[in-house]
């Protein structure tokens, strides 16, 4: 079994992902998704990682999810500003800076 | 028997991603990504990476879905679905934009012919072997290592400066 299917299930879950994104107006349901986007792309890291025998995928995969972290903390962080000052979370309603 | 592993995990995985897309309730959904997480982290077990299997669970699982969990039950705990759909279309738009992408993704998947890329299956000690990681991390990847703390520093400070409350 080569790494084909872990690259095609990784293709799925980033369109999914992708998808997620599109359609999703919550903002917390949007980072969910794009953290599936994430995990996506780091099945992707390790299996050629696997495939090459080699450690550079995991450390880059170790990284995203350092990433990762800190996106969600920050992003969360907004999250809860937005809230706080405009009682939504809907993206359609976080216009302000649009011009 | 690989095979079998690999199709339960995948499987796993496929159907709780749909499920963080189609649910309409944020708890469920970040849970169905949770799910979705263990199972990638069954998959990356497969691939002999145990490593990042064990820190998947652990910090992406364990620490960052609790963050997530903890802000969505912060803000909207019971509160009736937030955004019922007023625009229906946006769903179709956001399947056929799924499609296209899928359409573009398997010429590239196909074209790259992996028997192509030089690999020596035979000689290899485990890739995920942790002193191995443990080792390029701390003299290949040193400078990539450190900066990677004063991004997390940037985050903590830039955390709590945007969701202080503003005196």
């Amino acid at each position: 079994m080569g790494i084909l299917p872990y690259l095609i299930l990784s293709a799925l879950l980033f369109t999914i992902g992708t998808v997620g994104v599109i359609v999703k107006k919550n903002v917390i349901a949007i980072f969910l998704c794009i953290e599936l986007m994430l995990n996506a792309a780091n099945l992707s890291f390790v299996a050629f990682s696997s495939y090459l025998g080699q450690t550079h995928g995991q450390i880059f995969v170790f990284l995203v999810m350092v990433v990762a972290a800190a996106e969600a903390a920050v992003g969360l962080a907004i999250t809860i500003a937005l809230y706080r000052n405009r009682k939504t979370l809907s993206v359609d309603d976080a216009d302000i800076m649009k011009w | 028997m690989e095979i079998w592993l690999f199709y339960l995990f995948g499987g796993i995985a496929l159907i709780s991603a749909v499920s963080v897309v189609a649910q309409r309730r944020l708890v469920y959904s970040a849970i169905s990504l949770i799910v979705c997480l263990c199972a990638l982290s069954g998959i990356y077990l497969l691939l002999k990476a145990q490593f990042i299997a064990a820190v998947q669970v652990i910090v992406y699982a364990g620490a960052i879905m609790v963050l997530f969990l903890f802000v969505i039950m912060l803000l909207d705990p019971f509160s009736p679905p937030v955004l019922t759909d007023k625009r229906k279309r946006l769903g179709y738009v956001g399947a056929s934009m799924g499609g296209i992408a899928l359409v573009l993704l398997y010429p590239l998947l196909k074209a790259y012919d992996l028997s192509k890329v030089p690999h020596e299956p035979e000689t290899l000690v485990p890739a995920s072997d942790v002193q191995r990681i443990g080792h390029a991390l701390f003299t290949d990847y040193l400078l990539p290592f450190e900066v990677t703390s004063i991004l997390i520093l940037v985050g903590i400070i830039g955390a709590v400066v945007l969701a202080k409350k503003q005196a």
